[in-house]
């Protein structure tokens, strides 16, 4: 395996929301209400039941709890061992299956605030991703505007599956929100369930839904790419958060391809796929989904063509990999010293 | 893709290839809507007349998603008799088999009897399309063989109509799309796979179809370059659900086909799928292998789309980790993406390579000698 370094960024932790109860000191009085008369439950995603064995890791399980709940678990079993300068932390509770703007802006907020007070206030090196309630374009960017005067908030968050692809013109303020104030767009792992978790349906299992993942962070650069969203935001980052890695150049080889044949259909398009790709869209590490041997993985980064895509995540404490492998066999130190720590300082403009 | 090869008829095809090839994607059409009513009651020609098709979309004619060309094909591929593009046997002859030495053609009707709402017009549509190859197609050049098209959403009676046809030489595969109304590997349609894997015949499974779904798990997308390139979504996820159901478990001699969606994909997929086993597998114990093994040994690729790195070398590793002993070499000829047979493979490929690619894994798989 590949050494580690000190003072590296780890793009992609996940606090966990101990119940919906936590946020009611962080709600008003009136969704304070609602909640309690009504009886609303623990917002828990399907994309990750707690007690899945890919939800955490068996050493970071937590004896009692919510797997990522505590800070003093973070500290312990990836900011301290792993030496790192920063963490972003993108809380996935399951705000975004609500269908409600006006429950879903308020629990966003709640969110938000419940993330500054019991996260970023307690640990200097944690910073945040706002989550944002894309059922109202206007509430999620006047959320973005909100949190974006404390520069802890270092991105705005969204889930790879929701209710419309994400290149849609509707959702475009948004970027425009995000490019203006130095925020990168991610687009982390995950579906609201508002539409099947599968292009061709809905599956059986968990497990399908979990490696489907990697199919919708697809359909989503293609859309990105094609509305014109770069042309229209060149400076506009976006980092796609526990999509794997290794399907990127063969999906790209696809779509320049089509680009080059159809690209009369969407003439905006000024650039090529790979380079809008290699300008303007990252990739955290983990989960890395290639053999362990050092000759693939090569061979993976050779077909990639950049040294500046893919940024260093551990996705504590979902179960990605074992002990301090984090980083898998065959990345040269340069490529460490890359992934760890320029790459996501290159990416994140209020990383300081 | 060739929307510029507006001179690759028999003529004008000094890059053709010398050696026999298998084009394992090829697209027939009908001159007509009325081609088919010698094959259907008179009573679905009635409704058809009336109702339509009631597919899962909305529209009467043609797709939601305008295509890049009529019909998606060629310009240069009308017959000069007229009809649409891949409707005449003797143009298909004349600009396709006969100048690229084509020795195997498999027949993939597309817009047939499948993706429509009511099962028993899907059934008889499919049938009548079964039929109209043989009359059409392959009873008049040797060279074509057909796939048995069956109503995708009625697994019996799609098994059925597998039994009718097994043992009948003019077929040798059986064809399902990529989109349905469920995952491919629903037991809904395990009756097709049993059927096939009976019958020793493969099945198919060509990017396409509508199952009311939409192509992306996020939502509708825009444009015509999304649904083309999600095509290949839609077939890892399909081929996912089978390897996940226990599809290839629990019907070890059956063969799928990956058609039209491209293979660049299939390495990550099968690693990933891997990597998540390790992790899951108790929620899926009907799953006891690897699912790379399953997919190593009863899955093939066709080449058309064949992925297009800037480095063409790059291509070669993913051939690599996928098996050259995998790929069967198709054009989709008519359609306007058409992959030119002597343009495919760059130079560098050993002779072994390069024969199992255009003809011998082909004529392996679908039992041809």
């Amino acid at each position: 395996m590949a050494s580690l370094i000190a003072g590296g960024v780890d793009c992609d932790v996940h606090p966990a929301v101990p119940h919906l109860t936590s946020l009611l000191p962080y709600l008003n009085d009136y969704w304070r209400d609602q909640v309690t008369t009504r009886g609303m439950v623990d917002l828990i995603s399907q994309s990750y039941p707690q007690n899945s064995p890919i939800t955490a890791r068996p050493d970071w399980r937590p004896e009692s709890g919510k797997p990522g709940e505590s800070l003093a678990d973070m500290q312990r079993h990836v900011l301290d061992p792993f030496q790192l300068s920063h963490a972003i932390c993108n809380p996935l509770y399951g705000v975004q299956m609500v269908f409600s703007e006006d429950l879903q802006a308020a629990f966003c907020r709640a969110l938000n605030e419940w993330l500054v007070k019991e996260w970023l206030d307690r640990d200097p090196r944690l910073r945040g991703s706002i989550v944002i309630p894309t059922q109202s374009v206007e509430k999620a960017v006047a959320e973005i505007e909100r949190c974006a005067t404390d520069r802890r908030f270092v991105q705005v968050l969204m889930l790879v599956m929701g209710d419309t692809p994400l290149g849609k013109r509707a959702l475009w303020p948004i970027y425009e929100a995000a490019e203006r104030l130095e925020l990168p767009i991610g687009i982390h792992a995950g579906s609201a369930y508002h539409n099947p978790p599968t292009a061709v349906g809905w599956g059986s299992y968990h497990i399908e839904d979990y490696a489907g993942q990697a199919q919708a962070f697809q359909t989503q650069l293609t859309s990105l790419i094609v509305e014109g969203v770069f042309a229209k935001y060149p400076q506009l980052k976006m980092v796609m958060l526990e999509s794997g890695v290794s399907w990127i150049s063969p999906f790209l080889w696809r779509l320049h391809k089509f680009w080059r044949g159809v690209r009369m259909e969407t003439p905006w398009v000024d650039r090529a796929p790979l380079e809008i790709v290699r300008s303007n869209i990252r990739f955290s590490l983990q989960p890395f989904d290639a053999p362990p041997d050092e000759a693939t993985l090569i061979r993976l980064f050779d077909h990639m063509q950049s040294d500046e895509l893919v940024l260093f995540s551990t996705d504590y404490p979902h179960w990605q990999f074992d002990g301090q492998e984090a980083l898998p066999a065959g990345l040269t130190p340069d490529l460490v010293r890359k992934i760890m720590i320029d790459n996501p300082h290159a990416t994140y403009p209020r990383l300081t | 893709m060739n929307i510029q090869f507006r001179e690759s008829s028999e003529a004008a095809s000094p890059l053709a290839v010398k050696t026999a090839i298998a084009d394992c994607d090829i697209h027939p059409a009908r001159a007509t809507r009325a081609e088919l009513y010698p094959y259907l009651a008179k009573r679905w020609q009635h409704h058809l007349e009336v109702y339509g098709v009631h597919a899962y979309q909305g529209m009467m004619e043609g797709p939601p998603y305008p295509k890049a060309q009529p019909n998606a094909s060629r310009r240069d591929a009308y017959p000069p008799e007229g009809g649409p593009q891949g409707s005449s046997l003797s143009f298909m002859q004349k600009q396709l088999l006969n100048p690229n030495n084509v020795q195997l053609g498999v027949l993939n009707p597309l817009n047939t009897g499948q993706g429509i709402r009511n099962h028993e017009l899907s059934a008889a549509l499919c049938s009548a399309i079964n039929d109209w190859q043989i009359d059409k197609w392959t009873s008049k050049d040797k060279r074509l063989k057909a796939s048995i098209v069956v109503g995708n959403e009625d697994g019996l009676s799609a098994a059925a109509e597998i039994r009718e046809r097994a043992g009948d030489k003019n077929f040798v595969q059986v064809l399902l799309l990529s989109r349905n109304v469920e995952p491919l590997g629903q037991r809904r349609y395990w009756p097709i796979y049993q059927a096939a894997e009976e019958a020793g015949l493969p099945v198919g499974v060509h990017a396409f179809g509508f199952g009311g779904n939409p192509i992306t798990p996020s939502g509708w997308p825009s444009y015509y370059i999304e649904e083309m390139v999600g095509h290949s979504q839609c077939q890892q996820s399909a081929l996912a659900s089978l390897v996940l159901e226990g599809v290839f478990e629990r019907f070890p001699k059956l063969k799928m086909v990956m058609i039209e969606a491209g293979f660049g994909w299939a390495p990550s997929l099968a690693w990933r799928l891997d990597k998540v086993w390790q992790r899951l597998r108790s929620e899926v114990p009907h799953v006891k292998r690897p699912p790379s093994e399953y997919i190593r040994e009863q899955v093939w690729w066709t080449t058309q789309p064949m992925e297009d790195p800037e480095r063409r070398e790059d291509l070669f590793d993913v051939i690599k980790w996928i098996g050259w002993d995998r790929l069967l070499f198709a054009t989709d000829y008519p359609h306007w993406d058409y992959d030119e047979p002597s343009r495919v493979l760059p130079a560098g490929v050993s002779e072994d390579d390069r024969e199992a690619f255009y003809l011998g894994n082909a004529k392996k798989l679908y039992g041809i000698s």
